[in-house]
This record gives structure tokens, C-alpha cells and sequence, in this order.
């Protein structure tokens, strides 16, 4: 496989979990999940008002490392 | 000493502050005024990013939006940081990578095409100028309540500062004053937030005590707020109210808008390599989330703490900073029952949308309003929601110092955004029309003095917009964001992971994007306002919304035209295969 195509397999794949925790556990998902709780959250209510922005920041530094990773190997 | 002096010293020391960086990193190349030189650290990028992002609006308003639509809320806190994902992942690192001065400039060479790079331009300058007509009215508003000078004498204050630290040091100058603004801002956001947690729940972090229990009970924070308002007629703090499709479509179009505005794209160009750009995405979310973490706290802590100290006392117990915000017209109370009582509800206390107040006072003491009481509604309390923020520092009985802090952190906000959004401006009239397009021989230390001009000029047009507002401003935060999601994204997005798209299908995708979000906004909040409901949205999408089909007919009519067009030229497969080399 070529560097640009392991490059997209990666960004799709963290573009899932982006999706997911946002528009998946914060809205389309909230109700199913929203009898798990967290101290006094909602699951569904804590994703949509906290817990995607803190999945969003690990979501760009673990591409950030993973990618740089792959980079290196490129240019070697 | 009184709270005003002390906010005289806070302000004057900061903007000192901010024209003392200004002069210390004044540009003396196009190189410098376009992007810093690409020499920015990614963690002050991030910090200068984060300043330029958050607006008056994000400091003051959005905890008491979130405060009022509850769940609904929801939307611009994923909306607004989402977008760094895209941002970080899809384009930035490339576009560094690109390595030239503006959006249009990689329009136009990917897209080989002078047509390409003026729509682009002319996108940019529409989403561009709607949004800093409403951060210079935001400007004048700011000034004006923190300082006690009129609206427009503060417009003309805000202009000037902007007009020396940007026509002067461009986006070196800006870079920085942007990142002490940030230190400013964020102190000034955290230290009421953390104050009132602790009063609250105990818990000196406001994300965490906003699910904890409140002090000395066993009941979570959140149930009492959901319990409380529900008994007041409000529909719960924790449920969606709108439809899921509007709350979907709103969201994304937040967020593929957000990775689709010039003024943060550009923050990407002015840091050395492609990897510092997905790392200054980062921090920048990292600065961002400091405050959109605690604002949704903020809110909860502040809705639940109004209704404990208004429902049902007697407006003579009435605590004092309800009485001081009451006398500057932000708060207002009718007794409409005349039992000497403040009882709060759902539903608007008059039929007009703002208090007007009488000369007199009533028997308690009160501001006597002259609006007619709204008898569907027995709310009798009026507040605005920029209270939310504003009144913290009184409510948690903070220092006042802590309220002159509050005063610079929103000048702060207001300032760095409309800075931002003058450099992309003026850089895309001197850049990309002047030099790229129109007036290719003119030499660099001329294309500096056009870039400082065009600076200029922005500066009073905006200016003009702050002190004579179109009707229009508050209405049309959508259009910036649908605009670039519908418009600029698909494009950028196409330019980096299709070698195949044509300058035909770009043209095409970014006009049928543009007019197809723009009339139905228009038609919807301008043209037939009275059929602005879900009755007759297309899909059940409000205009907020509408950016995301804009953005998928504009992929559309790429892929389709592309097919139909001759493909493009090797010099640009070549380019895009560079641009995607780490």
C-alpha cells in the first residue's frame, strides 16, 4: 500500500469515531444510551455538551502521531 | 476604588499591552503581512487561533444561550469545535503545505483559473463581511457597557485600536496581540466559573461539579435544574426540543463551516511545516475547549442560581446584583399580580421582546416599565442573556477587580476576532485581486502598501456596519457558516483528494452552493419571515441547517461535471501530488 493510501485508511478511521461521538452518541444515539450515567450526566446529554470536544482533541493528536509515524517511514 | 476605575486601569493596561506586541512585530514584508512569516510556534498559533475564533459573542453570549436553550444548545458546542477535526485532518496540513498567502491563491492554481479564484474571493468576502458586521457591532456593544460610552463612540474606539495593530503589523501583529488576548480572555472566563462551582457544588472544576451534587445535598445538579424548570413551564434542560434532523443538520453545517472559514484556514499558513499545522489544530482546540467546556458549566450553574434567588421573593429581599443589572436595563420586573413578588416562568412577561422602561419607580423601588404585560405568560422577570456571563462575578460575590477582568476578557474577544477577519479581507483584495488577478506587475513593497490600504478601507466599512447596523445582523450568523460549508469546503476538500476535478466542476460547485444556502436563508428570514417554520423548511431544515444540502448539491455538481469536462492539466496532478508528499 501506498503512503497516501494508508493516509486515508487512518483519516477514515478517526473520522468514524468523530462521527460517532458527536452526531452518533450526542444526538442520533442519545436516547439509547441515556440510562447509563456518569455522576449526574446522561451519557447521550454529557457526549453533546462535554465528551465530544474531549474525544475531538485526542481524535487530532493521535492522528497527528500516527501520521507523523507514517511519514517517517515515507520519506526513509 | 470603584468598580469603574479599576476597569479603566484593566482596560488601558491590556490595550497598551496589546500596541506595545503590535510595534514590537510590525510586518516589513508581504511575507510578514500575509502569514507571520510561517514562523509561528504551533502552541501560540493554537492560543492566537483559539482568540481569533472565539468572539464577543463565544465570551458573553453563548453561556447564556446554552443557559436558555438548554439540550438545544448542544449544537454550537459540538458545532463550533467539531470543525478542527476537519480542519486538522483534511485540509490544513495540506493547504501549509500548499504554502502560499490565501484561499482564493489555492483555488486559483488548483483549480488552474482566474474565474475560480475571484468566485472564491467573492465567497470569501460574503462570508467574511457578514461576519465582521456583527463582531463590530459586537465591538461597540462591548465598549459601550464596559466603558459607559455611547454604541457608536465605542465602534469608533474599537476601530482605531484594530486600525493600529493591524494595519501596522498585519498578521505578525495580529498573531500575537491574539495570543496575549487569549491569556486575557480565559483568565477572565475561569476565575467567576470556578468561583460559582465552588459555591454550587463544592467543586472547584465547573466541568466536574456541573455533574456533581449540589453542596451539602444529595440531589445531582442537574436533576434540580431539569426538576426546577420543568415546574416553571420550560421544557427539560437535558432533552432535545427541536427535531433531530434540525439538531443533525445545524450541527454539521457548524462544523463543516467552521473548517470552511477563511480567517481560521489562514491561522494554518503562518506555522512552519505541514505537521506543526495538524499540531497547532490541536492546541487550538485545546485553548477553544477551556472555554466551551466550562461555558455549558457556567450556564447550568447560572440558570439553576437565577431561579433559587428571583422565584418567589419579594423584590425588596431581591439580592443586589438583580437591583444593579435592573438599573443598566438588562433585567426588568412587572408585578403583574401585585403581590410584591418576582415569580418567574417560561413565556415572555410583556408582548414586545424588550423592556422599556418608565421614568418612575415603583412603591418597592422597582423600574417602572411601559410595555404591555403579555397575559398568556404569569412571568413577570425579563433578563438578557448576556446576564448570564456579566453578572457571574457579582453572583459568586467576587471581588470587583474580577468584574474589571471581565470587562478587558470581552474586549479581548471582540477585538482578536474582528482583527482576524480585517487581515483575510484585505489580504484577498490586495493579493489575490490586485496582484494575482488584476495588477500582476506591481511589486512587492507595493502590494504591502495596497494589503495596508485595503486594511484600512475594511476597517471602515466594517466600522460603518457597527454604527449603522443593517436590520439584519442577528439573523445571519447562518450565513457564514452555510455559506462556507456550502461554498468554500467541498471545494478545498476536492482539491486535495481528487486529482480529477475540474476547474469547471469547481466553478460550478461553489455557485450552486452559494446561490442555492443564500436564497433559501434570504427567502426564509428576509423575504417570507412568516413561513420560517418546520411546517415549510425543506426536510424539516431550518435555515441554520440548510449549509449541509448546500454542501452536498455543490459535491454533486462537482462529480457530475467532472465527468463531463476535459481533466485537468498535468502541472496540477502534479501539484496535488505534492501538496500530499509529507
Amino acid at each position: 500500500m501506498t503512503f497516501w493510501q494508508k493516509n486515508l485508511i487512518l483519516l477514515s478511521s478517526l473520522l468514524f469515531f468523530w462521527f460517532l461521538c458527536s452526531f452518533g452518541f450526542g444526538i442520533l444515539l442519545s436516547e439509547y444510551i441515556s440510562l447509563m450515567k456518569i455522576g449526574g450526566f446522561e451519557l447521550g446529554f454529557w457526549f453533546s455538551q462535554q465528551g465530544s470536544i474531549y474525544v475531538f482533541i485526542i481524535l487530532i493528536f493521535t492522528y497527528s502521531y500516527l501520521v507523523e509515524r507514517l511519514e517517517r517511514k515515507e520519506k526513509k | 476604588m470603584e468598580a469603574q476605575t479599576l476597569t479603566y486601569i484593566f482596560v488601558g493596561l491590556s490595550f497598551a499591552l496589546y500596541i506595545g506586541i503590535a510595534i514590537a512585530s510590525r510586518a516589513k514584508s508581504t511575507n510578514d503581512f500575509y502569514v507571520a512569516g510561517k514562523g509561528v510556534n504551533p502552541v501560540a498559533n493554537g492560543m492566537a487561533t483559539a482568540a481569533d475564533w472565539m468572539s464577543a459573542a463565544s465570551f458573553l453570549s453563548m453561556a447564556g444561550l446554552i443557559a436558555f436553550l438548554g439540550r438545544d444548545g448542544s449544537v454550537y458546542l459540538m458545532g463550533w469545535t467539531g470543525g478542527y477535526v476537519l480542519l486538522a485532518l483534511l485540509l490544513a496540513p495540506y493547504l501549509r503545505k500548499y504554502g502560499k498567502y490565501t484561499v482564493p491563491d489555492f483555488i486559483g492554481e488548483r483549480y488552474y483559473s482566474n474565474v475560480a479564484r475571484v468566485v472564491a474571493v467573492i465567497c470569501l468576502i460574503f462570508i467574511s463581511f457578514t461576519y465582521i458586521a456583527g463582531q463590530m457591532r459586537g465591538v461597540g456593544i462591548v465598549f459601550s457597557r464596559f466603558l459607559e460610552v455611547e454604541i457608536e463612540m465605542g465602534v469608533i474606539i474599537g476601530m482605531g485600536i484594530v486600525f493600529i495593530y493591524a494595519v501596522l503589523g498585519g498578521m505578525k501583529g495580529i498573531t500575537y496581540t491574539q495570543v496575549a488576548q487569549y491569556c486575557v480572555m480565559i483568565f477572565a472566563y475561569l476565575v467567576p466559573a470556578i468561583f460559582l462551582s465552588i459555591m454550587l457544588t463544592g467543586n472547584p472544576i465547573p466541568q466536574l461539579g456541573f455533574g456533581d451534587k449540589l453542596l451539602n445535598s444529595d440531589v445531582y445538579l442537574i436533576d434540580k435544574l431539569d426538576k426546577t424548570i420543568i415546574d416553571l413551564g420550560f421544557s427539560p434542560y437535558t432533552e432535545y426540543s427541536k427535531s433531530l434532523i434540525d439538531i443533525f443538520c445545524i450541527t454539521a453545517a457548524l462544523m463543516f463551516g467552521t473548517a470552511g472559514l477563511p480567517h481560521v484556514i489562514v491561522r494554518f499558513f503562518t506555522v512552519p511545516n505541514m505537521q506543526a499545522a495538524r499540531r497547532s489544530a490541536g492546541y487550538a482546540l485545546i485553548f477553544i475547549a477551556i472555554l466551551y467546556t466550562t461555558a455549558p458549566a457556567v450556564a447550568s450553574f447560572a440558570r439553576l442560581n437565577f431561579i433559587d434567588s428571583v422565584q418567589n421573593t419579594s423584590y425588596e429581599d431581591a439580592p443586589d446584583w438583580f437591583k444593579n443589572w435592573e438599573n443598566i436595563g438588562l433585567i426588568s420586573w412587572m408585578d403583574k399580580n401585585q403581590d410584591g413578588k418576582m415569580q418567574y416562568s417560561s413565556g415572555s412577561p410583556f408582548v414586545e421582546s424588550r423592556p422599556v422602561f418608565a421614568d418612575e419607580r415603583g412603591s418597592l423601588g422597582q423600574r417602572l416599565l411601559e410595555n404591555e404585560a403579555n397575559p398568556s405568560s404569569s412571568n413577570e422577570v425579563y433578563l438578557d442573556r448576556d446576564i448570564i456571563v456579566l453578572a457571574n462575578p457579582e453572583i459568586a460575590n467576587l471581588p470587583i477587580w474580577v468584574i474589571a477582568l471581565v470587562a478587558a476578557g470581552g474586549l479581548a474577544a471582540a477585538l482578536s476576532t474582528a482583527a482576524g477577519l480585517l487581515l483575510v479581507i484585505s489580504s484577498s483584495i490586495s493579493h489575490d485581486l490586485m496582484k494575482q488577478t488584476f495588477m500582476p506587475q506591481i511589486t512587492e513593497k507595493k502590494e504591502l502598501l495596497y494589503a495596508r490600504l485595503a486594511a484600512g478601507i475594511t476597517i471602515l466599512l466594517a466600522g460603518l456596519l457597527g454604527i449603522f447596523p443593517p436590520a439584519f445582523v442577528a439573523q445571519v450568523v447562518a450565513f457564514a457558516f452555510g455559506l462556507a460549508a456550502s461554498t468554500l469546503f467541498p471545494v478545498l476538500f476536492m482539491g486535495i483528494f481528487s486529482k480529477k476535478t475540474t476547474k469547471e466542476a469547481a466553478i460550478g460547485g461553489m455557485l450552486t452552493g452559494l446561490v442555492f444556502t443564500f436564497s433559501y436563508i434570504v427567502f426564509f428570514k428576509f423575504i417570507s419571515p412568516e413561513l420560517n417554520n418546520s411546517d415549510h423548511w425543506l426536510l424539516g431544515i431550518s435555515p441554520e441547517g440548510i449549509g449541509v444540502i448546500g454542501m452536498i448539491l455543490n459535491f454533486l455538481v462537482m462529480l457530475l461535471v467532472t465527468k463531463s469536462s476535459k481533466s485537468p492539466p498535468e502541472s496540477v496532478i502534479n501539484l496535488v501530488e505534492t501538496i500530499r508528499r509529507p
